[in-house]
């Protein structure tokens, strides 16, 4: 615990022995490829197949009425929506799935997809969410009952008292916020392979998945196939992001696929499919509210959002959180009321919503917050740090109830937030600011502190289609004193095989080398909910540590039987078990893993090993400052991060190389998102950037050096004082860059610019005051 | 489509197979090769992923056609450690925690050995450059270039040791 150890799963990947999906190749396996729609919005008059299915090669035309005899045109979503696998009578965005082919290659696949023909009539297409929710708005989902095109309302807070505080407020500060649609564009798309048996009747499918265990059931659902004849194998992921949690049509189709055929089946999604069709993140249309004396001081928060969500509301939520964590959007700020609520509509674009380090809507919440809380620090003429020491729930008030409901378990914000500002400079770095104001420069300093909430969740209010948020590990010590453990998680790089093994190793007194971790595996390892979330460590890293000290609790009655002394008289140092009293006496774990197959006391079973399940009893909320500091190129627009620091605190730090990984990776999407990235549809429905060439992903020249630093405030209610972080930096950084950049341009009035940043839009503002004409 | 013999020699050793004209060279080596360490994340020449030696030069195997190849020599990252030991390169990715997923890392490693071999002593804005081919969604970059140089550092300790 809390070593650099080198990452166990890195010589096989830098040998290119990893094993990613598209690596499994099957005796007899086909591949798949699907048809999608050109069209955003249309009815499907008439498919002919016939042509496609004579091509050379095939072996199977699939489309949504031969789906609809297996029962699999349509499946659940996680939000309690459902979504068309194959197209049924119309589409509703561009790429949707339409119909798919298998034949002996990918390439014979792809051809026969051009003999597909589909007879299309266009419908008229709605792509603002405000739009959408006019009287007279074409009806997307024909489908529902509910004849519009407004999916659900939520809310959360007290709505009488905040309105109660706003009416009394001397200072009222409002501002719209964009969170604009973007994606997690995992390096390796998504995609499976589906191997059914005729003989055994049974499923081995192989998929890019964040949640094995869930996939599973969900296909024993839909399929009918028995649960226990399905195996699920996440292999190795080519990143996650959140991209990887649902379950996506081309799944279904290919499971489909082999059904009918009795023989493998790969479908393997090309870059344009990943962005068009997989799950978007953020397109939150957000209205917030501060009330708030004149001193700064904050006393109520409004927030009203309108969620796009696309044609099918698949975002990936527990299922009472249709809207997520979004009313952490409190933050770190003691609000006395608030009130937050969402309207989810439905436009003719792909589903999804909940991705990309979101940590279920945290992102927006954080984001919102934040600068909102600058535009009130600029109205009020506060120094952003200052109005934010001002309003810090202090670190005696925790654990800490906010107005929406949540208990934060631990936090010093304000040690935090100094520690940064010290090792920034921030009082010299505002005095350089106000001479290059004096010049007509444009410098900017962003402040982000931010509270995160993640590890869902305890098992009253947290659920995935009805399956409690918990997760689990089970340890088996070998006879040599060697240990297997797997887990309910599965990573997709956050380098659980090294930090799990850290954990165990350290509750049982033994090496990291010794244990092996495997995760991924729905035969073999233990159910759990999947990595997603950053809900890890919370809760598989507890299970893990709780695991290993039942193992430990066994251990000690087979030490006090190799010791020839009493149980209560054994003693745990941390390495090895010794009697009391007796110095010098002494039995590792290895000794007493040896003995627990050989030597074992009477009236203790054989075997060394545990299985726990951990349902977590509240959420951990890890938090962080972030400065970022700009410097604007007056003729360009153009914005360079001169530096970026970033203060995290995740409690207890189980390996601290990884979480300065997953730090650096987190920010780098930060960046791209508030700088680069955008999924824009044209009023056809268009999707605008579904490639590399035009959803931009940085690269090492764009990224900025990022510093780091910690502080370490343990949750209180997790085994070994540990909080999720991988998502911590996208949660936090977005709004350190805005807040920057809006800081530079403040002189000029300029109170928010939605994102992305990008250098025209700076440039327009710049040239609107006459900079640079 | 038209069927072509190819003879290839791929980490030091020949390979002939029948290949359509149409086959990318990425998908013959992952699939008519095993040789699955080399990755397609874009297929259209932007992540650099699939990124291989084309005759000791790194090229984007997703935008070459197998038939292209015919009597040349190709390294991939399976060809890059020498009898099973990792090169200083790939040691350093370990020590500086250059890689994640991993799914990035096989092209990058091809990439930087190539560049590396023609020049030794980049500065930090050459290597982001030459980074620059590449995407990778985990590192943020930080540790791949430190992993790089470091190797340049080791490498020009190496240099003066001999010299002297």
């Amino acid at each position: 615990m809390g070593k650099s150890i080198a990452r166990k799963e890195d010589p096989r990947f830098l040998r290119g022995k990893g094993r990613y999906v598209d690596d499994v190749i099957l005796p007899n396996m086909l591949y798949m490829a699907i048809l999608r729609s050109p069209y955003a919005h249309a009815r499907i008059r008439r498919i002919d197949t016939s042509a496609a299915l004579a091509a050379p090669g095939v072996k199977l035309v699939l489309t949504g009425e031969d789906l609809a005899k297996m029962n699999l045109a349509w499946m659940p979503t996680l939000n309690g929506d459902q979504q068309m696998v194959l197209a049924v009578d119309k589409v509703l965005f561009q790429y949707q799935e339409v119909a798919a082919v298998v034949a002996e290659t990918r390439a014979q696949a792809e051809d026969a997809l051009q003999l597909i023909e589909v007879d299309y009539e266009p419908l008229p297409v709605v792509v603002d969410p405000f739009k959408a929710l006019e009287p007279d708005a074409p009806i997307l989902r024909e489908d529902r009952e509910k004849k519009s095109n407004h999916i659900w309302h939520w809310e959360s807070g007290d709505r009488e008292e905040t309105e109660n505080v706003f009416r009394d407020a001397p200072v009222v500060v409002k501002q719209d916020v964009r969170f604009q649609r973007v994606h997690p564009s995992p390096l390796e798309p998504c995609g499976c392979v589906a191997d059914y048996n005729t003989a055994t009747g049974r499923l081995t499918f192989y998929v890019t998945s964040q949640a094995p265990h869930v996939h599973r059931t969900v296909i024993a659902m839909l399929s009918g196939i028995p649960e226990h004849q399905i195996r699920v194998i996440s292999p190795d992921i080519g990143g996650g992001f959140g991209n990887k949690v649902g379950v996506y049509p081309g799944y279904v189709v290919a499971v489909a696929a082999s059904l009918k055929l009795g023989v493998p089946v790969k479908w393997i999604e090309t870059r344009t499919e990943n962005i068009a069709s997989t799950s978007f993140a953020r397109d939150f249309h957000m209205t917030c509210e501060i009330a708030a004396r004149e001193d700064g001081k904050v006393l109520g928060l409004r927030v009203k959002t309108i969620a796009d969500h696309g044609a099918f509301d698949a975002a990936a939520n527990p299922t009472k959180f249709p809207a997520g964590l979004f009313n952490i959007v409190t933050g770190s700020y003691d609000f006395k009321a608030a009130f937050v609520e969402v309207d989810a509509v439905y436009t003719n674009k792909a589903p999804g919503g909940v991705a990309y380090r979101c940590s279920f809507r945290v992102t927006e919440a954080a984001y919102l917050i934040e600068r909102t809380m600058d535009v009130l620090a600029q109205r009020l003429k506060i120094d952003p740090a200052e109005l934010r020491f001002r309003n810090f729930i202090r670190k005696d008030q925790f654990p800490y109830k906010s107005p929406t409901g949540w208990v934060y378990d631990s936090g010093d914000y304000e040690k935090t937030l100094k520690l940064a500002l010290e090792r920034i400079g921030y009082d010299e770095l505002r005095k350089e600011q106000a001479e290059k104001r004096a010049r007509g420069e444009f410098m900017g300093i962003g402040i982000s502190t931010f509270t995160e909430i993640v590890g869902g969740g305890p098992k009253n209010t947290f659920d995935i289609l009805g399956i409690k948020m918990f997760d689990s590990a089970e340890i088996r010590v070998h006879p040599t004193g060697k240990v297997i453990a797997r887990l309910g998680v599965r990573h997709q790089g956050q380098g659980h095989e090294t930090t799990f093994a850290q954990i165990i190793a350290e509750e049982l007194g033994l090496s990291a080398d010794d244990v092996l971790i495997e995760e991924g595996d729905t035969d073999t390892a233990p159910y759990g909910l999947g990595t997603y979330a950053s809900r890890s460590t919370p809760t598989a890293g507890a299970a893990a540590a709780l695991c290993a000290r039942r193992i430990r609790e066994k251990a000690r009655k087979i030490a006090a039987h190799l010791l020839e002394v009493g149980e209560d008289d054994v003693v745990w140092d941390g390495t090895a078990f010794s009697a009391k009293g007796l110095p010098g006496k002494s039995v590792t774990m290895k000794d007493v893993a040896f003995a627990a197959y050989t030597d074992v006391p009477d009236g203790v079973e054989p075997g060394l090993e545990a299985t726990y399940y951990y349902d977590p009893p509240n959420l951990t909320f890890p938090h962080g400052a972030y400065i970022a500091v700009v410097d604007i190129d007056k003729g360009t627009g153009a914005v360079k991060v001169r530096r970026f620091l970033a203060v995290d605190d995740c409690g207890n730090v189980i390996n601290p190389m990884i979480v300065e990984g997953q730090v650096h990776g987190g920010l780098t999407e930060g960046f791209a998102i508030a700088f680069m990235q955008d999924i824009p549809y044209d009023s056809n429905g268009n999707c605008l950037a579904p490639n590399w060439m035009d959803y931009l992903v940085p690269t090492a020249l764009d990224t900025p050096h990022w510093e780091t630093d910690r502080t370490v405030t343990p949750s209180p209610h997790h085994p070994i004082g540990a909080k999720g972080v991988g998502e911590s930096p996208n949660v936090g950084s977005p709004a350190a860059f805005v807040n920057a950049v809006v800081d530079a341009l403040s002189p000029l009035g300029v109170e928010h610019i939605d994102m992305p940043l990008y250098p025209w839009k700076i440039w327009k503002i710049l040239r609107e005051h006459g900079i640079n004409e | 489509m038209s069927v072509h013999e190819i003879e290839v020699t791929i980490n030091g050793k020949k390979y002939q197979e029948q290949v359509e004209s149409r086959m990318l060279l990425s998908d013959f080596l992952r699939e008519k090769c095993g040789l699955t360490g080399t990755h397609v994340g874009c297929e259209h020449g932007v992540c650099g992923a699939c990124t291989i030696h084309l005759n000791g030069s790194a090229v984007r195997s997703c935008l070459i056609f197998a038939v292209q190849v015919d009597g040349q020599e190709i390294t991939t990252v399976e060809g890059l450690t020498k009898d099973g030991e990792l090169t200083p390169l790939q040691r350093n990715f370990i020590e500086c925690h250059g890689l994640q997923c991993g799914f990035c890392t096989p092209g990058i490693l091809m990439s930087t050995t190539d560049y590396l071999q023609k020049n030794p002593n980049p500065t930090l804005q050459e290597i982001k450059e030459m980074l620059s081919g590449h995407l990778c969604r985990c590192t943020g970059y930080e540790g791949i270039i430190k992993a790089i140089q470091k190797t340049i550092d080791e490498n020009n300790h190496h240099y003066e040791a001999e010299r002297r």
